[in-house]
């Protein structure tokens, strides 16, 4: 099977932060904002309210560092005081907000139903409000505080953390560990604690981070509209002040919002860097981009071969390099025949296929080797040739029907539009066609699946549609990658049946990837057994169940569960313990 | 067909969901030590009788009856005695087990959960229950994320063994694994019984492995069970249509004997529904 | 569709009577120092007493309420206390003006984050790195800054654009266009941040499912993949954000209209929170989350043709 499964690592959020240079220099700056605001006292040359007359708006000199503002008080002074208020304000709406917004998106991702219903549309309900109008109409309500505002701004930012919280439990809560731990004798408390709390640490460090930058902008905005306490230094009120003196004191404008946006964006830099780290670390770094070599087949071209594979060697970028999942490949496909591609998971059989398609997952490459498609070459050019022939002389089935179309456009749309693109029908001809198909497909109501969405349509009446898909431009060569695993085996039966008729039918020839050997009995002339990304043994499909050559093969044909013996019961052997 | 040597008896289970019903009159026995095989295509319901047994799925009506208990209805943690002795191993290794935990949290777990040990005592026996499913003393300390499938897999089982269960509920245990993984994982299943005398409600929709590893076998469909007897005759001499056309569905790995079974499928000519 | 439709808009109903009912008290409970802003701190009790009277705010609360309600719903607000006219009168004069700037700003947003979000996603490269740049300094600088930083560069430096007033679209469009220029750069800034930064995520998102592949296996043409079908599928989510953004900037715009004195919605709220001015606050409120419920429905109806799981069920 062809899935990567790819798990978050969850590791330490604040380890997580210092592993990348630019979170560790933003958590130094917010170490050092925060310090300065809780030094401040002793830090500050004058005190902040300190007024000097012949100061007002003064520029920087030797006794006020960075200047006086419009009253003749200390910038740099105002300014560390300023970091202590802007601190508070934003500790107390971070808190509110996460002890809200995150208790209650546990509850209701956790239990669901009615709790979840209503506090879905409280959120939404407050979502709704612009947090700032709320602050300034409730300002003769709630007193100059601007705590209190900020606690309040923690009630409307909320939302935030319980929509978070709450798609994550949800996402959680399906795990199967969770019904593991039920069946394991925990209640649903120490399983929140336990289990689910873990899930949602890190990302809603990551929202803290954010929020609290937010809390810092709307705090700073309310005092900058004069509705702070004004005997309180803060950065707002010195923006305040800096736009009453605009037009005598440019300068300043600056320092205040430097402030503010230096510490915004090392809160913003911190929340990414812990963001990366959880998504699995830095991108892969590449070693300098290998061009595909292309090694040309000597000579030997067979005219009965539709396609010709030769040391075909398929590369994903990791961490140290590349790392060859298809390594060194050969085989040749005849006209008209089924050939199976078989192996277990990781053996390379999908990414084999997707090369012939051209259609890598992103940064596969083509690292050497040849692809022989009816004479041409594929490998070694850049996409064109594929382009040239994909959908129009190779065709794909694949795995998994329902993910494979696209669930914003009726099928019909999804099955005429390449028609169209490709073939060049008219829309008329397309649809016709395409009528013709789904009722060939076996399809008992084509008109209604035609205007159907996906959603709307089973999985293996899914799998009929792309298959009628594939085949819709005649093709030479149709790849299908394990076209039923997906399915019912009743499902299944049909769905092979099917593909048997239409080979028969167009003549063409099927790759199957499968790892499924009732699979290949079923369909196969010839089979290719591969593993780690390489076939050690190739043959005939009668050859290969009654004499496999290579110990692998028979090893896997051995796993086999077909007509075991069956065990007799006889009691219980030994008591019970 | 109910007897008082009966594990576990599911007596008329009847689940709804909303409006729709997806269990319909669910008759079912295990014995101890025994082997049931639940086979089923999507849908069919054989999972949600599953997580009735397991007390994490809802019963509308109906009984289950473990060692005497009735505990249809009764979620794990209000569970006691005899009943708490009843455990489970999951479909898919990737998702049953906890990615930020190590194994020795994940196996400890459930007897701490049950009051059964303290964490040093449950620390002792991590060893033991490693060791019952070959996997080595030195995983302990790892995380799922370092073991393939199958060793995962035995990481699951090792968990369901701690609370030395009567009974365990396997949901698709070997689907997600490779062929040669499936069969070895298929063995250890199989020792184990041998050694410890659990009983087993094996649910799959591959015929093959539960003909593999069960002693009676039951086929469900559409919510009910349509055949239920000894694996032998289910699997060999079925007699209702719809495990007929089952057993031939999925094709064997041999190509002469797959094409006379595909001329037999078509020959049964059931009118399919389209699906 | 239908039912889904009107579910949104019976939310929407639900939504202004809550917030009516609980901004009403709040607003109103707080209005014992109004009689004091208005008249002045040296008033006498009896004056105060009598304004009080006057105004209606020495009957208990709950009758207040009834009264505020039985007037609203036929489209009276009241009277504004520190100001001549009737409050629905002030808002017909004042929404105008803001809408024309909010919405402007929304469409920009739109549009700038649509064709950054969209060429990141596809093509990478500079315009991946622009927008993870402008992803951080568009959300740390405060629009309020942002504007004065505006009028420092561009009206008292370089003197190329007003650095306060405001020309109504109807009385020249260019005239407006020119004094909305600055207000509407300072306030687009933070949204394009988030905006373009969401749908880069969602087009990565659509153009990584497996449908993406099927359709490139039957030769469906790039330019199809990406902006019929990846676009279509993104657009949910990048809608969703811009209504959460639609709301800030109606926020944004009480601190932006300031700066720039437009005689707007947001310059209003704020005169009115220092003066006491309660009903124009409730005015307010009722304005704005009319007009929030309205884009979001918009939006919603938008979703809904765009997704055919939520138009259909």
């Amino acid at each position: 099977m062809s899935n990567h499964t790819t798990e978050p690592h969850r590791i330490s959020p604040l380890r997580a932060a210092f592993s990348n240079p630019l979170g560790l220099i933003a958590s130094v700056i917010l170490a050092l904002v925060l310090l300065a605001g809780l030094a401040a006292p002793a830090l500050a040359p004058y005190d902040p309210a300190k007024v000097m007359i012949f100061k007002v708006n003064a520029l920087p000199d030797a006794e006020y560092l960075l200047g006086g503002d419009g009253s003749g008080r200390d910038n740099l002074s105002r300014l560390l005081y300023g970091a202590r208020n802007t601190f508070i304000g934003a500790a107390i709406s971070v808190v509110v907000a996460a002890m809200i917004g995150v208790t209650a998106g546990l509850f209701a991702g956790y239990y669901g139903r009615s709790f979840d219903t209503i506090t879905s549309w409280v959120a939404d309900g407050l979502m709704a409000l612009p947090a700032i109008i709320v602050l300034l109409a409730f300002f003769q309500a709630l007193g100059s505080s601007i705590y209190l505002s900020m606690a309040v701004f923690g009630i409307l930012l909320s939302p935030g953390f319980f929509r978070l919280t709450r798609s994550l439990v949800r996402s959680v809560r399906n795990e199967l560990y969770i019904d593991a731990a039920r069946v394991s004798g925990l209640g649903d408390l120490r399983i929140i604690l336990r289990h689910i709390l873990l899930a949602v640490r890190a990302p809603v460090v990551i929202q803290v981070s954010i929020v609290a930058g937010i809390s810092i902008v709307v705090q700073a905005g309310l005092e900058f509209l004069g509705l702070g306490d004004a005997s309180v230094p803060t950065w707002g009120g010195m923006l305040q002040d800096a736009f009453d003196n605009l037009y005598t004191a440019q300068q300043n404008v600056y320092w205040p919002g430097l402030a503010i946006s230096i510490t915004v964006a090392s809160l913003v830099l911190l929340a990414n860097s812990v963001r990366d780290a959880m998504q699995g670390g830095m991108r892969p770094r590449l070693s300098a981009p290998i061009q595909a070599q292309s090694n040309p087949v000597n000579g030997s071209i067979d005219p009965q071969a539709i396609l010709q594979l030769r040391d075909l060697v398929v590369a994903y970028p990791d961490r140290q390099g590349w790392r060859n999942v298809v390594k060194g490949v050969s085989l040749t496909v005849k006209r008209g025949e089924v050939f199976g591609l078989v192996g277990e998971s990781g053996s390379g059989k999908t990414q084999t296929a997707f090369a012939v398609l051209g259609l890598l997952s992103a940064g596969g490459r083509i690292l050497s080797g040849s692809i022989r498609f009816d004479g041409i070459e594929l490998a070694g050019g850049d996409d064109t040739q594929f382009k040239a022939l994909r959908g129009r002389r190779i065709a794909y089935v694949p795995q998994e029907p329902m993910s494979n179309l696209d669930p914003s456009f009726k099928i019909g749309d999804q099955l005429t539009e390449p028609m169209q693109a490709v073939l060049g029908l008219s829309r008329a001809q397309a649809k016709a066609r395409a009528l013709e198909l789904l009722g060939r497909v076996g399809l008992r109501d084509p008109e209604r699946v035609f205007k159907a969405y996906p959603h709307q349509i089973s999985g293996g009446m899914a799998q009929r549609v792309l298959i009628a898909g594939a085949v819709s431009c005649n093709p030479d060569l149709l790849i299908a990658d394990e076209p039923t695993t997906a399915l019912d085996v009743t499902v299944q039966a049909e769905v092979l049946d099917l593909l048997r008729d239409l080979q028969a039918e167009f003549g063409m020839s099927i790759i199957i990837v499968t790892h499924n050997f009732g699979v290949v009995a079923d369909m196969c002339d010839t089979v290719a057994v591969m593993r780690e990304g390489t076939i050690v043994e190739v043959a005939g499909t009668r050859d290969l169940f009654t004499r496999p050559t290579h110990e692998y093969t028979r090893m896997l044909l051995d796993c086999v569960l077909d007509d075991p013996p069956v065990r007799r019961y006889s009691g219980v052997a030994e008591a019970s313990r | 067909m109910n007897n008082s040597q009966d594990l576990l008896i599911c007596d008329k289970v009847n689940i709804n969901f909303g409006a729709k019903q997806v269990l319909r009159n669910v008759n079912l026995t295990v014995r101890p030590g025994e082997t049931v095989g639940l086979v089923g295509e999507s849908g069919s319901g054989k999972t949600t009788i599953g997580r009735a047994v397991l007390g994490i799925g809802p019963v509308s009506s109906g009984r289950i009856v473990f060692e005497g208990q009735d505990i249809a209805g009764v979620s794990p943690n209000r569970r006691t005695g005899e009943a708490t002795r009843i455990q489970a191993v999951f479909q898919d290794p990737y998702s049953s087990l906890n990615p930020s935990m190590t194994v020795e949290d994940i196996l400890t777990e459930p007897l701490v959960a049950r009051g059964m040990a303290t964490a040093a005592q449950a620390r002792m026996k991590v060893k033991e229950l490693l060791s019952q499913v070959a996997l080595p003393s030195n995983a302990s300390a790892r995380f799922p994320r370092e073991f393939s499938g199958g060793q995962r897999q035995r990481v699951a089982i090792a968990r369901a063994l701690a609370l030395s269960p009567r009974l365990i509920v396997c949901d698709e245990p070997v689907s997600a694994l490779d062929l040669s993984t499936q069969a070895r994982v298929l063995d250890l299943f199989i020792a184990l019984q041998e050694q410890t005398g659990v009983a087993y409600l094996f649910i799959s929709h591959d015929l093959a492995v539960v003909r593999a590893i069960s002693h009676r076998v039951a086929v469900m469909r559409a919510g009910e069970i349509v055949e239920f007897g000894e694996c032998e005759d289910v699997t060999s001499r079925p007699q209702h249509a719809y495990t007929q056309r089952l057993l031939l569905a999925a094709p064997v790995a041999d190509p002469v004997r797959q094409a006379e079974r595909r001329a037999a499928l078509r020959a049964l000519n059931v009118p399919s529904s389209q699906s | 569709m239908l039912r889904y439709i009107v579910v949104r808009i019976a939310f929407g109903a639900v939504l202004l009577a809550v917030v009516c009912t609980f901004g009403f008290l709040l607003v109103f409970s707080g209005t014992e120092r109004v009689a004091l802003n208005i008249l002045g701190q040296s008033a006498s009790e009896a004056d105060i007493a009598a304004l009080n009277a006057k105004l209606g705010i020495d009957r208990p609360l709950l009758v207040q309420y009834q009264d505020w309600v039985g007037d609203a719903v036929r489209g009276d607000l009241g009277n504004a206390w520190t100001t001549t006219g009737t409050v629905t009168e002030i808002l017909g004069r004042r929404l105008p003006v803001t809408l024309s700037i909010v919405v402007t700003a929304a469409f920009i947003n739109a549009l700038v984050s649509a064709l950054l979000g969209i060429t990141a996603a596809v093509r990478g490269g500079i315009a991946d790195r622009l927008i993870q740049i402008v992803s951080v300094v568009g959300f740390s600088i405060p629009n309020f800054w942002l504007g004065l930083l505006l009028v420092v560069v561009f009206s008292l430096t370089l003197g190329w654009l007003p650095a306060t007033g405001h020309v109504p679209i109807t009385t020249s469009t260019l005239g407006w266009a020119v004094s909305v220029t600055l207000p509407v750069t300072a306030l687009v800034l933070s949204g394009i941040a988030s905006v373009s930064q969401q749908v880069r995520g969602a087009m990565i998102d659509a153009l990584g499912q497996d449908w993406v592949r099927t359709l490139r296996a039957r030769g469906v043409p790039e330019g199809s993949i990406c902006y019929r079908h990846a676009l279509r599928n993104a657009l949910p989510a990048a809608l969703t954000v811009l209504s959460v953004q639609f709301v800030a900037l109606l926020g944004g715009a009480a601190v932006v209209e300031q700066i720039f004195a437009i005689p707007g919605l947001g310059e209003l709220t704020v005169r009115s929170a220092i003066a006491g001015d309660v009903p124009v606050l409730m005015g307010v409120i009722v304005a704005m989350i009319i007009v929030v419920i309205t884009v979001n429905t918009l939006i919603d109806l938008i979703n809904a043709w765009a997704n055919p799981k939520v138009r259909l069920t």
